[in-house]
């Protein structure tokens, strides 16, 4: 029951959050509108009865995808961007482009569709299923993503650490192991 | 069932569509790397709830494992994406897009 | 059951839960400052009420009364948003554990609307297919009422605190997810009431999975920011980390969260590895019904003595030290104490 009005609810927020997303000039606060975006889409799959990818919604991308994005605005102090003349010509551009292109998408899909519906727990996605498919019949895929994780994480961690720190001199250079010596019986100079 | 528990599947289909007109439309717009790379996460989640919405059509759940593999790729796409901008801001000191234009210092 | 009686019955356990859990945390830290007196051989609180019991309130009352300052500098919207997202998800997490069996109230008569009749309500605001995964998901979001907090105060004490704590909570959430994983392999379910069902002739997951607990116990203090991987509030090199800046309710509101999460964590670990209500049941109906929320209140308040002991005997870890310890030394325990479950489990399927 009342799946159309939370689905509006929503879907409403889900809309609100992503034009934030446009119109802020901070990017800390289109994070945090498409966090926003995340969290309600979260309620969305809920009522398509997928409470597994709603829960993985919330935890991966709200939880930690955006995060990483917090981080890198945090660390990078990230300050409010300023247009220029490239973005004001994408704007005049792109606005009309994406409204024309909206409205045929809309109505080729909204003509196509007259009775189909989507009841509420049509389709649940109980985990149990879920890991069935996955590690049955996805076995293979889901082992190669495990590689490609992998590979990102390797890829990160040498992308972003400083030049040269990966591969470092781990012996103590001399000068500094005898003035710690040194200060050890207290003859430091 | 009453109307008010079903919702046709074009309403999924268009907020899906709208989501991702508003990652396009950030993607060109925006002039921060961060807020570009944020419309394509955007993007992303718009596509996965018309996944979602057409698994629960056709009733197979396959649709929702795309999802998984979808939000694995933007996992390693945001750490390899977010390293990438670390070491240009470090090079280059700005995050403005048009500013990193050249490929050399 | 009809949808009016469904929903006065939430509303009612949800209020009684909240108010409970908020004079929980009042009190956790009455424990914490009078354990940690004794510990250092001090008395701790004794003026205010016997054995200074009334400190909470008074504390309450000097937070109100307390000048809310609000810097100039700071980043004004996040700056108010963050606490107040701290503390909402904190105490949400309530919401899908529970406590006890079930509550059968008897029908009784409400003189000229009628009566009421026996209602039998489970102890606990409601029972998901995904209870567990929603307090990962919960857990997850709060690290931004943290991490914002940091940012939005401007200052390089807070930054700093944000910081850490957005990296020190992304990293252990990781080996606190895996760890348990294990249990849920036994358990098969996601539903913190099916979990607790599996543990019953103590069949407590603390025996079947004991390094399981110690990397969640580990991690689960590292997600709460508390001794000895409370860095991100470190006093003696950040002032007061991420809450720097923080004064009166706004500051409170830090605390309260932070506790509620420590009572979180504590639950989790009294439904996950020592079976939850489950113990000795015996006597008359009333009590039968009333024992199991006993033993599930003593076993959290175990949990709750442990923090504050754990963090009057631990220093605290340097920073590099707790990186290398999440991700060299936690993470690969984790993920062989999974692997060895997961061996197991499918050998003797």
């Amino acid at each position: 029951m009342l799946h159309l009005p939370l689905f509006l609810i929503f879907g409403a927020i889900c809309v609100a959050g992503a034009i934030n997303l446009l119109v802020q000039r901070h990017p800390i606060n289109s994070a945090l509108s498409l966090i926003v975006v995340m969290a309600s889409l979260a309620v969305e799959y809920l009522l398509l009865g997928a409470e597994f990818l709603a829960a993985v919604q919330v935890i991966v991308y709200a939880g930690a995808i955006m995060v990483l994005f917090v981080f890198v605005i945090m660390l990078l102090n990230a300050g409010e961007e300023e247009h220029t003349q490239g973005s004001r010509v994408a704007l005049l551009l792109g606005v009309p482009g994406i409204a024309i292109g909206g409205v045929l998408v809309a109505w080729t899909v909204l003509r196509h569709s007259n009775t189909e519906a989507v009841a509420l727990g049509a389709l649940p996605g109980p985990p149990k299923d879920v890991a069935r498919l996955l590690f049955h019949d996805f076995l293979l895929p889901f082992e190669v993503t495990s590689v490609l994780i992998l590979i990102a994480i390797m890829g990160a961690v040498v992308l972003a650490s400083k030049p040269g720190a990966i591969v470092r001199d781990r012996r103590p250079e001399p000068a500094q192991e005898e003035k710690r010596e040194l200060a050890a019986v207290g003859k430091e100079r | 069932m009453n109307s008010l528990s079903e919702v046709p599947l074009a309403y999924y289909l268009l907020l899906s569509g709208v989501l991702f007109a508003c990652g396009v439309l950030g993607f060109l717009i925006k002039r921060n790397i961060i807020a570009i790379f944020m419309s394509i996460e955007l993007m992303l989640n718009g596509v996965n709830l018309s996944f979602v919405a057409f698994a629960a059509h056709w009733h197979a759940l396959s649709g929702q494992i795309f999802v998984f593999f979808v939000m694995v790729v933007a996992a390693a796409e945001a750490a390899v994406g977010l390293a990438i901008i670390i070491a240009v801001y470090r090079t280059r000191e700005t995050l403005n897009v048009d500013q990193i234009n050249l490929l050399k210092l | 059951m009809s949808i009016t009686t469904y929903i006065i019955i939430s509303i009612i356990k949800s209020a009684a839960l909240i108010s409970i859990l908020l004079t929980a945390v009042a009190y956790s830290v009455w424990l914490e400052r009078k354990v940690s007196a004794r510990i250092q051989n001090r008395w701790g609180p004794t003026r205010v009420g016997p054995f200074g019991l009334l400190q909470p309130l008074a504390d309450g009352v000097k937070f109100i009364f307390k000048e809310d300052l609000t810097q100039p500098y700071v980043y004004k919207t996040l700056y108010i948003a963050a606490p107040i997202i701290a503390v909402v998800f904190a105490i949400s997490s309530i919401s899908v554990i529970p406590f006890g069996n079930s509550l059968t109230i008897p029908a009784f008569s409400l003189g000229p609307l009628g009566t009421v009749g026996p209602i039998t309500t489970p102890l606990q605001i409601t029972d998901l297919n995904i209870g567990l995964l929603l307090i990962l998901g919960i857990t997850s979001m709060g690290v931004y009422g943290v991490a914002l907090a940091g940012w939005s105060s401007n200052s390089k004490y807070s930054l700093l605190g944000g910081l850490r704590a957005s990296a020190q909570m992304i990293s252990y959430e990781i080996s606190l997810g895996l760890s348990l994983v294990g249990v849920l392999i036994l358990a098969g379910s996601f539903s913190l009431r099916d979990i607790v069902d599996s543990q019953r002739h103590m069949h407590w997951y603390i025996f079947l999975q004991p390094v399981a607990f110690f990397t969640y116990l580990i991690s689960a203090y590292a997600e709460t920011n508390r001794t000895p991987f409370d860095l991100p509030e470190a006093e003696s090199e950040l002032v007061a980390g991420y809450h720097t800046e923080y004064s009166a309710m706004k500051f409170a509101m830090f605390f309260m969260a932070e506790y509620a999460n420590m009572v979180t964590v504590a639950c989790l670990a009294t439904l996950l590895f020592f079976g939850g209500w489950l113990g000795p049941v015996f006597g008359p109906p009333i009590v039968q019904m009333l024992l199991p929320v006993v033993w599930f209140c003593l076993k959290v308040f175990f949990f709750m003595f442990l923090y504050v002991w754990v963090r009057w005997t631990l220093p605290r870890f340097r920073y590099d030290q707790l990186m290398a310890f999440g991700w060299k030394v936690l993470l690969p325990i984790a993920i062989a104490n999974l692997v060895v479950t997961a061996l197991v489990v499918a050998w003797r399927a």
